[in-house]
């Protein structure tokens, strides 16, 4: 049985619950033990690091601390110095607060000052920092996640979006590629599906954009989706908390915004994992996304509970004269004038 | 320190090369920021998907911080816009930290109230309020407060992801604490003491 500390992040308890449900769901079959770092904070996201270095660097690093007395290794037998993180974010920063305290050891060095005053303390590099695809596809390997299949995905067109923050900046090489790593499609061939094709694999969805300069945020989304419709996917797979909530939770907006009518469903590559196991799709979190990936599943035959989609914003009849709606086609082809 | 040597004067130089700005944000960053060694190549704007929307390419915004531009870089979109994706990270030549000095850039505008636009730091510091007050972030708290505040007109529009977030369990109605705040508020009122001082 392969141990690792985890480190969960906030998302996985609100608006990723479903990659929480659907990551808890896979590990047993594929015989990884995941214990929770206890008492965990907040990483930060990409906000601390913008108002004060020390505290940001220092609020991290309690996480690490945590981590680092939680399960020491005696003698190769029991503890673990891998952390495991689900969501990108959480991931880099981690993995970032680790590399500069190395890199600057006067940094390193107030951190551990300040982590002094609640009694911890972290020395930069005991620990390995690692995201959950990581582990799935070095670890467990390719081959065992092959044999756990019983329901192959066949005939389910994906694109398999990677994000940003996870192949960049990659302090320890463990990607195989900064632009273009090939690890999320490799496993979901693993897993039957047919993968498309999709270079804006590791392109930004905006991160926190959303929240203070929606217009650039909805023209990132916006390449993202109408590439992955133009390609023919079915759906979307991430593996980050914020690349699923803005492509998902703002699609509706980001259409408002455009005049356009994509319908690009996007889900965590563990609900996809659960479903080729044999899983039940409300024990994924399937359902729980808001643009419905009811119709790209039905392509595999999974029927998604029923769930109410909400309403898209009403639109206002004609009164005053408004640009014409586009059509998906007729909107990207504007877009690249 | 060089000196103004004739040669300089007849060169058509009226001024000592003063590099103490691009040193304070360089010295500021995290890790070995290597401000210092940009080229002056434009592969960051190039790479960059926000380059767009910014008042300066991030190339341009190094040159003005080689230049002691204070006011006029501090007071740039370019750190705000930043979406840190690190596409110009992995291809800068010179290998600089450029996404890391945005966030450097970001709290020196912050520090000095030089910014265009109060909507991005506002978003920093009630995230960080939350995260100061319970250990985690709240969703549902951030978003409430910080649209009220900021986009107003955007919360109709808003409502049916909000009601959708909601009624699919995704977003928690109350914050969730951890058990040792009391540890996290030392550790962070210790770190502040030290950023002050440093």
């Amino acid at each position: 049985m392969n141990k690792y500390l985890l480190y969960p992040g906030c998302s996985m308890e609100s608006s990723a619950k479903a990659y929480m449900e659907s990551m808890n769901a896979i590990v047993e079959p594929l015989d990884l033990h995941f214990e929770e770092i206890d008492d965990w904070n907040c990483c930060g996201a990409t906000e601390y690091l913008g108002i004060n270095l020390i505290p940001a660097y220092s609020l991290i690093a309690r996480n690490l601390a945590l981590a680092a007395k939680q399960s020491p290794p005696v003698n190769g037998t029991g503890g673990t110095r891998t952390v495991v993180a689900p969501c990108s974010a959480c991931y880099l920063n981690l993995a970032k607060a680790d590399h500069y305290m190395q890199e600057r050891p006067s940094l390193g060095a107030k951190v551990n000052e300040a982590l002094a005053a609640g009694n911890l303390q972290y020395k930069a590099g005991t620990l390995d920092v690692r995201h959950l695809i990581d582990i799935l596809v070095y670890d467990v390997g390719l081959e065992k996640i092959r044999d756990a299949v019983v329901r192959p995905l066949h005939g389910l067109k994906v694109a398999p979006y990677m994000g940003c923050m996870l192949p960049r900046p990659d302090y320890q090489h463990r990607w195989s590629d900064h632009e273009h790593p090939t690890e999320l499609d490799d496993l979901l061939r693993a897993l039957g599906a047919d993968v498309i094709d999709y270079p804006l694999t590791t392109n930004c969805c905006g991160g926190h954009m959303t929240q203070i300069g929606p217009e650039t945020a909805f023209e990132l989304i916006r390449r993202l989706v109408a590439d992955a419709d133009e390609r023919g996917a079915q759906m979307m797979v991430t593996v980050c908390p914020m690349c699923q909530m803005n492509v998902d939770a703002y699609q509706n907006e980001m259409n408002h915004f455009f005049g356009t009518d994509y319908h690009m469903p996007i889900l965590f590559f563990t609900q996809l994992m659960g479903l080729a196991f044999g899983r039940e799709p409300k024990e994924l979190g399937i359902g729980m996304e808001l643009v419905s990936a009811r119709n790209a599943l039905a392509n595999i035959g999974v029927e998604e509970p029923v769930t109410q989609e909400p309403a898209a914003p009403k639109k206002k009849d004609e009164g005053l004269p408004m640009p014409r709606r586009w059509t998906r086609h007729e909107g990207r082809k504007e877009a690249l004038k | 320190m060089p000196h103004m040597t004739d040669e300089r004067v007849r060169a058509g130089l009226t001024h000592e090369e003063d590099l103490s700005l691009l040193h304070e944000v360089s010295m500021k960053t995290a890790g070995v920021s290597r401000l210092e060694m940009c080229i002056q190549c434009g592969t960051c704007g190039g790479s960059c998907p926000a380059a767009k929307d910014m008042d300066h390419t991030p190339r341009m915004l190094f040159a003005m911080l080689r230049a002691g531009m204070r006011e006029e870089a501090l007071r740039s979109n370019t750190q705000w816009i930043c979406v840190s994706c690190y596409h110009c990270v992995v291809r800068c030549p010179q290998e600089v930290h450029i996404a890391d000095v945005m966030y450097t850039l970001k709290g020196m505008a912050i520090h000095a109230k030089l910014y265009a636009d109060s909507t991005a730091p506002d978003f920093s510091q009630t995230f960080v309020d939350m995260v100061e007050s319970y250990g985690r972030s709240f969703e549902m708290g951030l978003a409430t407060r910080h649209y009220l505040k900021h986009f107003p007109l955007r919360l109709p529009g808003m409502l049916p992801m909000g009601f959708g977030m909601i009624t699919k369990g995704r977003m928690g109605l109350r914050p969730k604490k951890i058990k040792q705040m009391d540890q996290l508020t030392k550790i962070l009122d210790r770190a502040r003491q030290l950023e002050m001082t440093s």
